[in-house]
């Protein structure tokens, strides 16, 4: 359920990454640029993982670090240098303090409250970031940011493609080795019963701020390819659509397994890219659509992992 | 202090009168979060739904006809809405509240497009009905009358809401439900019922208020998301099912949209995290949840 | 030598209502001390009050002499207090040997770190304490899918794993079947000397087999303190149980299933 057996799964991880790394030498640009979304919404799909599939916190709010990463990178770029990495891992901080910022707030609460939360958080930051024009540029975002550059020259298509990638990678492995670490079981033992952590003694509100913190870091990462691909950042990318689209990912992709939530991002990609043009910009109304489809449809819901049967925990502790 | 509260009345008084609406907005959706455990992200949608249905029925110079028969009919769409969005809900409800608060939105998201589709991406404004629409001076100051009568309707509301909570059997009800849903269903409530009436009875609260607030807000698309997020913030500070809570945590959050934005314009939305910062450290179940109430 | 829990005075509420009313409990470093009494006499809200799960509302609580009545339940976790819970409380998703090393990996060295390290030594103790519950060669089963019992004996496997000065069961033979709940007995008793033990349990036949002390509980009070010889032959007991002196045979046992909880 977690990961599929890991001969297996390291033979299949090792097949994507070759197709992934030579993608742009048999693909059309215009295929390439599309790979390219992909993979950066997948990041941030991946790190939405860490918390609603493996701490079992969801997040209605995760756009908001995605979105500070980005503007940071794009800012950055366009007034400091354009030179990689430099743009995404400024993002990266970024991403990390706003969610170190917010995350001890959140990770105080439980059930529909952590909900709410994040929802607010999420809305605030959006708000903050139309608001504060000298910085974000109000509504119209900041735009005309420079291409990246590797070695003193711009990237072209396929050279951002792989830059993307090689992110991408990095911050994927990271997700990947903290889930399957020590620190991660502790997390997992979290989302399946968070008082007998705590009857074990573990003080589990710090893990919870840490893997926030993490998820946070990465999805401030994907936010600054964002700025990287786009050239563009505006409000709507911190916006509660872009957060619904990520939980999205991970709920078809599956919640959990870091790798899935990455293939749902890609379909959610190529349903907005492909059929939404189409819509007549009514986008939402199919995204509310799917949204009751998914959770009607999925045998076990939206957290999936949840295993059958009662769930005495709860009980337990709600008695009192 | 009196010139800076002469200057900064207008800003105050809008305030009371945001804080109200978000009271009988967020009223109910404390109870709805309270009593069932639910997260109701369609709510403001219907606020919204009641915003167009105000401007649909009596043009943006509604009479009191149109005005009273639009509020009519927004009380009966919602209560219709809310008993379907109970029942979609039904099925779900050994599910996390992930699936149930995924579910409301996707009926948000549904909603709100299909009104955009209807009514189009401008802002539909309605003035208030025959003899609110003037202004009267208030500390010298000329101030809108509909403004001061929603500031009564509201305050009328919330006593009316406390006594019903605090007084009668159906409160108790209510009160019991908020500190321990099982145990209210083991003494043979029938807990399908109160549910079905709690969604109905909220549903139609929001989109009654979404027919009030048209003359100050109007209808537009996005709306429907602000007044749902402010409404949150109400419900996170004033602690859920409690109706004391919610109207502080309103009156609060009106004061901070009004008057925080005309004083500190660039700092409103920190100023918005911050009150909810504090409270949930001071209160991490709200100002005034009761002593059942989980977190 | 102080004892290894003791309770002054302790009290707690849930609204009008004294759950436990004024208990004085002393329980001897090595005891296995049995908590018995009909239902609603508050045997599990106070073991809650001893692993902090409740706050005491008045009195106080001790662990071999030091004052932990406004520890946290994850600072008495980790000063030794071990628990196994009424209904078994684990982590569903995971195998039942990650149940385990969960637990060692807090108590074995002090934390959690990223970086797995000795990794290999926390797995031999998994198997270790799995072996010593009997569910050797179970630990690749995922905790959700174990039988009822062996669930239960999973709950014992954690709360060993923590290394527990002092262990509290909440009725651990709850719904186990007969040679389940022989092989529990075994296991308790088997227990080092310096692990004390202090559990509720319905089933008297266990009760009398086990422990070495017995508290009788009463809405909320304690009756009675006693060897098991002295417990089984007070009238007072007697009465308190079943109304009655009269009645044989003596312990009746309560109701299976019944809500010994008092649900406030």
């Amino acid at each position: 359920m977690i990961a599929p057996p890991v001969h297996t799964g390291r033979y299949l991880g090792g097949a994507a990454v070759v197709f992934l790394a030579a993608a742009p030498l048999f693909l059309a640009p215009y295929a390439t640029t599309t790979l390219t979304r992909m993979l950066v919404f997948a990041l941030l799909a991946a790190s939405l993982d860490l918390l609603v599939g493996v701490t079992g916190l969801p997040s209605l709010g995760h756009a908001a670090y995605f979105g500070v990463g980005a503007y940071a990178a794009a800012w950055f770029t366009k007034n400091v240098t354009a030179t990689g990495p430099v743009p995404v891992l400024v993002a990266l901080a970024a991403g990390a303090a706003t969610a170190a910022a917010t995350g001890w707030v959140a990770v105080r609460t439980h059930g529909v409250f952590f909900l709410m939360l994040t929802l607010a958080i999420g809305e605030i930051v959006a708000q903050a970031a139309e608001t504060w024009e000298p910085v974000t540029g109000g509504s119209n975002g900041l735009y005309g940011v420079p291409s990246t550059r590797i070695a003193g020259s711009p990237l072209d298509v396929a050279g951002l493609y792989w830059y993307v990638l090689a992110v991408f990678l990095a911050g994927f492995l990271v997700l990947w080795l903290v889930s399957r670490s020590p620190f991660g079981a502790a997390l997992r033992g979290i989302r399946d019963n968070e008082p007998r952590m705590r009857a074990l003694g573990y003080a589990t509100r710090p893990y919870k701020f840490v893997a926030f913190v993490i998820a946070g870091a990465v999805a401030g990462l994907a936010g600054g390819l964002l700025a990287a691909q786009q050239r563009l950042v505006t409000p709507a990318d911190l916006g509660f659509t872009t957060a619904a689209l990520a939980l999205l990912a991970v709920i078809i992709g599956g919640a959990g397994s870091l790798w899935g939530p990455c293939l749902g991002a890609a379909l959610v990609i190529v349903v907005r890219d492909v059929v939404g043009p189409d819509l007549g910009g009514h986008g939402p109304l199919l995204l509310g659509l799917v949204f009751i489809l998914v959770v009607y449809l999925l045998p076990r819901g939206a957290a999936g992992l949840r295993p059958p049967g009662r769930r005495p925990v709860r009980e337990e502790a709600s008695r009192i | 202090m009196l010139s800076w509260l002469d200057a900064n009345l207008v800003s105050i008084l809008n305030g009371v009168a945001i804080g109200f609406l978000l009271f009988i907005l967020a009223i109910g959706l404390s109870l709805i979060f309270g009593m069932m455990d639910v997260l109701n992200l369609g709510h403001g949608a219907l606020f919204l739904a009641g915003g167009y249905l105000a401007w649909a029925v009596g043009g943006s110079d509604p009479g009191w006809g149109g005005f009273l028969a639009a509020i009519a009919l927004a009380a009966v769409a919602g209560l219709v809405c809310g008993g379907a969005l109970a029942g979609m809900v039904e099925p779900l409800r050994r599910r996390g509240h992930l699936d149930q608060a995924l579910l409301t939105l996707g009926v948000a998201l549904v909603v709100a497009e299909l009104l955009a589709m209807l009514f189009g991406r401008d802002v539909r404004a309605v003035n208030p009905p025959p003899g609110l629409d003037r202004t009267v001076l208030v500390l010298g100051e000329p101030y809108p009358v509909y403004r001061l009568v929603l500031i009564a309707a509201g305050a009328g509301l919330a006593v009316v809401t406390h006594l019903v909570v605090e007084r009668t059997t159906v409160g108790a009800l209510v009160r019991a439900t908020v500190a321990d849903r099982e145990m209210v269903s083991a003494i043979g409530v029938d807990n399908r019922r109160v549910r079905f009436a709690v969604l109905g009875l909220g549903s139609l609260a929001a989109a009654v208020a979404g027919v009030l607030g048209a003359p100050i807000y109007g209808a537009r698309p996005g709306l429907d998301a602000t007044v749902l997020i402010l409404a949150l913030v109400v419900v996170v500070i004033g602690g859920l099912g409690s109706v004391r809570g919610a109207l502080i945590g309103a009156l609060l959050i009106g004061q901070i949209e009004s008057l925080g934005r005309a004083l500190l314009a660039d700092a409103a939305s920190f100023i918005l995290f911050g009150a909810l910062a504090i409270v949930l450290i001071v209160r991490p179940q709200g100002l005034f949840a009761g002593p059942g109430a989980r977190s | 030598m102080s004892a290894a829990v003791s309770c002054r005075s302790v009290g707690r509420t849930f609204g009008a209502l004294r759950v436990v009313d004024g208990v004085d409990l002393e329980v001897r470093p090595g005891a296995r001390h049995a908590l018995i009494g009909p239902n609603g006499a508050g045997k599990t809200t106070l073991l809650r009050l001893v692993t902090g799960l409740l706050r005491v509302s008045e009195g106080s609580v001790e662990l071999a002499g030091r004052d932990i009545t406004r520890l946290s339940e994850v600072r008495r976790a980790r000063l030794g207090i071990g628990q196994t819970l009424q209904h078994a409380s684990l982590f569903g998703s995971m195998t039942a040997a990650e149940n385990v090393a969960l637990a060692v990996r807090r108590h074995e060295r002090g934390g959690i770190r990223v970086v797995p390290v000795r990794e290999r030594a926390v797995w031999a103790r998994v198997d270790q304490l799995l072996a010593e519950v009997g569910l050797a060669g179970r630990g690749g089963v995922v905790a959700a899918r174990l039988a009822h019992g062996e669930r239960k004996q999973l709950e014992v496997a954690l709360a060993l794993a923590c290394r527990p000065r002092v262990l509290l069961m909440d009725e651990p033979a709850a719904g186990m079947s007969t040679a389940e709940r022989t092989a529990l007995a075994e296991l308790v008793r088997g227990l080092p000397e310096r692990v004390t033990v202090l559990f509720v349990e319905h089933d008297l036949d266990l009760v009398f087999e086990l422990a070495t002390e017995v508290t009788v509980l009463s809405l909320g009070r304690v009756l009675l303190t006693g060897s098991p010889e002295a417990v089984r032959a007070s009238a007072e007991v007697r009465r308190a149980y079943l109304g009655t002196t009269r009645a044989e045979p003596l312990f009746l046992p309560p109701v299976r299933g019944g809500a010994d909880v008092p649900t406030s």
